[in-house]
């Protein structure tokens, strides 16, 4: 149980999917311009990742390892991914149509998030047990979006700063997400 | 490598066997015309309609939450594509565009340090957005970045303007100010503006009773754009060629240059505009928002009738005037003598308001000619009640029925409408307003020896126009102050010879303010006359609800001076479907005032046809001032000379009817225009720089 602690807090903080292994940056710029679409974001990666990840495991584990083709993992867990927000979309539509209208619109877009197939392959790179990925998933999606959120405050803000006109918008954007993963560095060697 | 390929396939093909499954398990139930109306959108998911993409916004059609005209950008081929799937009619697709409420943006630069924050949102959040005032634009363009059509642009004087050609209304723009000064809105909703206690109003433009953007006219006129001058004019008021002439213009006394010079003279320029339009020989085209297919009859085609009638007209319904005398125009027509207003500049503005196809009947009148009954039975969805005040007051002294005695609205308009009179030598009117003046300028035209004015106040507390009075001193009137007539006196064949009067001396002030006359005993004189016209105000005649034959006419409620009883702020009267305005909704007023009500209770008329609660305009300001806007000096202003109004000698009008107040020649009234200060709430351009607190 300790264990599983110490890596949800590695996943969230240390080795942060954002602000450490700069893995989906898309969504991180492209959706942190406004609080309500963080928040949307965040719920719809931690909800998607949790789902991926085991499922990418269970075809790691008794596909790609048990035919010996570990080297069709990446294209096979695209198709994967793919098809699963596909169907979770769906899924949600019929059966819980409240949710489905939260993050209805942030599902597709996940659908090619990096993120999201980054932590598949470190779950399976780190030889993770099934428990562990779910964990790893789970914390490492948490980690995306208090990221996220945090940037979005930060640059709901940024607009009232005197910023020079030739780093204005994406380029302090970038500067700030910098600084931001400077501060995260702080974790680094906690655990 | 065979493995390989094998379960790849097996991948592709379990997903694909999965999602098609589930798409028939979780299938849920869309309605077809989701996607047909979806295909027939624009498609570019611009979220103008204010839903999530076109999807969203097919739903919300299909659902019936939105007309088929939802999205902004679609083609007219769309929106009947839509219509067809939706089995609906279109309806009115009335394009919204995008203007700008302020246009002080210049002013503001040299007023405000701006400490490198660059954006209108960050200027609001950490300053609150003043620059000069609360409500002006701060200038820094979030609108024109916000703009995905490239129809903003920063204009020369440091404000956005607009490009209407390129403007699809979106609504990104005003979704972008943080100050709500860039506004999208249909015509019919610019139309429909009243002022608020927030607007960024002139203190003229607070004052005028039509609510006239002056500052912005006179600005076009300053550009020379004349004809949007004009255009600017008609938002407000249909009848500038008679405004121009007989307005008394209350703007002008709350002028912010006459605080420290003469006031701008702003009829004046109304005037010149109205007389270029009127002299081109071609008319402005009026634009009118598309038809929506509901009609309302229009009792009365005077000033407030004809107001209501052309507001109704360009927000797109249907109307029609009733009045009881042979021609429009009611009090401006048969009250305002031919001298202040010739009847052929009447016709003429007149017909520009029936030409946006206006039917209008006249010689019938409400309660004898035709009734509710039959207005309602000939499909009128609402009635606006523009009677006017055509009912003298009578004196109420002894002698007031011999011959030679008349009553001033009825003598005037009977004049007006080509009834060979009666002329004595000598003429006495008793009142002091602008009828009683209309009289007695009459009358020295038809030439009569002696005319006087038979007043019980004096020339200070006359109501009548300022400008008026000047006149008719010029003209050789005698006035007779602080005199209150007792008796109306004749002679054996009972033709009146005279009229007894008492001297009078001001005592207490009164509820208006005015000091009160108080008789002096036995001052009784007489003035040697054998005319006599009492022209002391009017009342609106009641005799409709007698004469109407439909029962429901009872219940709509007079007040005590047979007014018609209407909440002030909507104008609409006890019965729901009956409006009123004008002079039988105030009493007598100004034309100004009638053109104001009438647009008024054209407003509460479309609410009222759009089946919406009929509620006041809120904050409405309804003529008081906001008080920051009320300056008591003003600085950087340089007195100039106020343009002269030319004018035709008194030697040469007396003898005729003629036009006597001259338009202002052009240079002029460039000159005049180049004196307004274009104020705003609380700014203003001044004449010269002037050092200011930073």
């Amino acid at each position: 149980m300790g264990d599983l602690f110490v890596l949800a807090i590695s996943c969230i903080f240390i080795n942060n999917i954002l602000l450490a292994q700069f893995l989906g940056n898309c969504p991180f710029l492209g959706t942190s311009k406004k609080m309500e679409t963080a928040v949307g974001m965040a719920m719809a990666v931690i909800f998607v990742l949790v789902m991926a990840g085991m499922i990418t495991w269970i075809v790691d584990l008794y596909l790609l390892k048990a035919l010996n083709v570990e080297f069709l993992r990446t294209v096979s867990f695209i198709l994967v991914i793919a098809s699963l927000v596909q169907f979770v979309e769906m899924f949600l539509k019929k059966s819980i149509p409240g949710l489905y209208a939260g993050l209805g619109i942030f599902l597709p877009l996940i659908t090619t998030n990096c993120a999201v197939m980054g932590v598949c392959l470190i779950n399976i790179k780190e030889e993770y047990t099934f428990i562990q990925a779910l964990v790893s998933s789970f914390a490492y999606a948490v980690g995306f979006g208090l990221a996220l959120i945090l940037f979005a405050g930060v640059r709901e803000r940024v607009i009232l700063a005197r910023v020079p006109k030739a780093l204005q918008d994406t380029s302090i954007g970038l500067i700030t997400a910098g600084m931001i993963a400077l501060v995260f560095t702080v974790f680094r060697g906690m655990v | 490598m065979i493995p390989a390929i094998l379960l790849m396939l097996g991948i592709g093909a379990t997903c694909g066997i999965v999602l098609s499954l589930s798409s028939k398990i979780f299938y849920v139930y869309e309605d077809p015309r989701i996607a047909q109306v979806e295909n027939n959108l624009a498609g570019a998911n611009c979220g103008g309609c204010g839903y999530a993409g076109c999807s969203a916004a097919a739903e919300a059609v299909v659902a019936g939450k939105e007309p088929p005209t939802v999205c902004i950008i679609n083609s007219k081929e769309g929106v009947e594509a839509v219509s067809r799937i939706m089995g609906v009619d279109a309806g009115a697709a009335e394009a919204p565009l995008s203007y700008n409420l302020c246009e002080g943006g210049n002013r503001a630069e040299n007023k405000y340090h701006y400490m490198g924050v660059s954006s209108c949102k960050a200027m609001t959040a950490v300053f609150g957005g003043h620059r000069v005032c609360t409500v002006g634009c701060i200038g820094l363009g979030d609108c024109v970045k916000a703009c995905q059509f490239d129809a903003l642009h920063m204009g020369p004087d440091g404000y956005p303007v607009v490009d209407d050609a390129k403007c699809v209304g979106c609504g990104a723009c005003q979704k972008a100010c943080p100050k709500d000064i860039i506004q999208v809105k249909t015509l019919s909703e610019k139309l429909m503006e009243f002022n608020q206690e927030h607007g960024a109003l002139a203190p003229c433009s607070q004052t005028c009773p039509a609510e006239i953007n002056i500052p912005k006219y006179i600005s076009e006129i300053k550009a020379g754009k004349y004809d949007e001058a004009v255009q600017t004019i008609r938002m407000r008021n249909p009848l500038l060629l008679s405004c121009g002439r007989v307005c008394p213009h209350p703007c002008e006394d709350m002028c912010r240059r006459g605080i420290e010079d003469e006031p701008v003279s702003i009829n004046q320029l109304k005037r010149f505009v109205a007389d270029y339009e009127m002299n081109s020989g071609s008319r402005i085209p009026i634009t009118c928002a598309p038809d929506t297919g509901k009609k309302v009859a229009v009792i009365g085609g005077g000033p407030a009738g004809l107001s209501c009638a052309y507001f109704l007209r360009r927000i797109g319904h249907q109307v029609d005037i009733f009045d009881a005398m042979p021609k429009l125009g009611g009090i401006i027509r048969y009250g305002i003598p031919e001298y202040r207003l010739p009847k052929k500049v009447l016709d003429w503005e007149i017909q520009g308001i029936l030409d946006l196809g206006i039917n209008a009947f006249t010689q019938v009148k409400f309660g004898v000619d035709f009734g509710l009954s039959s207005l309602i039975a000939s499909g009128y969805h609402a009635i606006f009640m523009g009677i006017g005040a055509w009912n003298d007051y009578a004196l109420g002294i002894e002698g007031e029925d011999l011959d030679g005695c008349y009553k001033g609205i009825d003598w005037l308009s009977r004049f007006a409408g080509g009834q060979e009179m009666k002329l004595g030598k000598t003429a006495a009117i008793v009142g002091g307003g602008n009828s009683a003046i209309d009289c007695v300028r009459t009358l020295k035209r038809l030439g009569l020896e002696k005319v006087y004015i038979v007043y019980r106040r004096t020339r200070n507390e006359m109501p009548a126009n300022e400008v008026e009075i000047v006149a008719s001193e010029h003209e050789g009137i005698d006035f007779v102050f602080l005199a209150a007539p007792t008796r109306v006196i004749g002679d054996e064949n009972g033709k009146v010879k005279g009229l007894e009067y008492l001297q009078m001396e001001l005592g207490e002030p009164d509820a208006s303010g005015r000091r009160r006359p108080v008789p002096i005993e036995g001052s009784e004189t007489v003035l040697d006359v054998d005319m006599v016209i009492s022209a002391i105000s009017q009342a609106p005649d009641p005799s409709f609800k007698d004469t109407d034959p439909t029962p429901k006419i009872k219940d709509l409620e007079l007040t005590r001076w047979n007014t018609i009883d209407n909440n002030p702020e909507t104008l609409q009267s006890s019965i729901p479907y009956i409006f009123t305005g004008g002079d039988s909704a105030t009493g007598p007023s100004l034309v100004v005032t009638a053109i104001g009500g009438g647009r008024r209770a054209a407003r509460s008329i479309d609410l009222f046809l759009k089946g919406k609660p009929v509620e006041p305009v809120e904050n409405s300001l309804q003529g008081k001032n906001i008080p920051e806007s009320i300056f008591k000096k003003v600085d950087g202003i340089t007195p100039i000379k106020r343009a002269k109004m030319p004018e035709i000698p008194v030697s040469e009008r007396l003898d005729s009817m003629i036009e006597v107040d001259l338009v202002l020649p052009e240079d002029q009234a460039l000159a005049e225009a180049d004196r307004c200060l274009n104020c705003c709430r609380i700014c203003y351009n001044p004449d010269t720089e002037f050092p200011i607190a930073k």
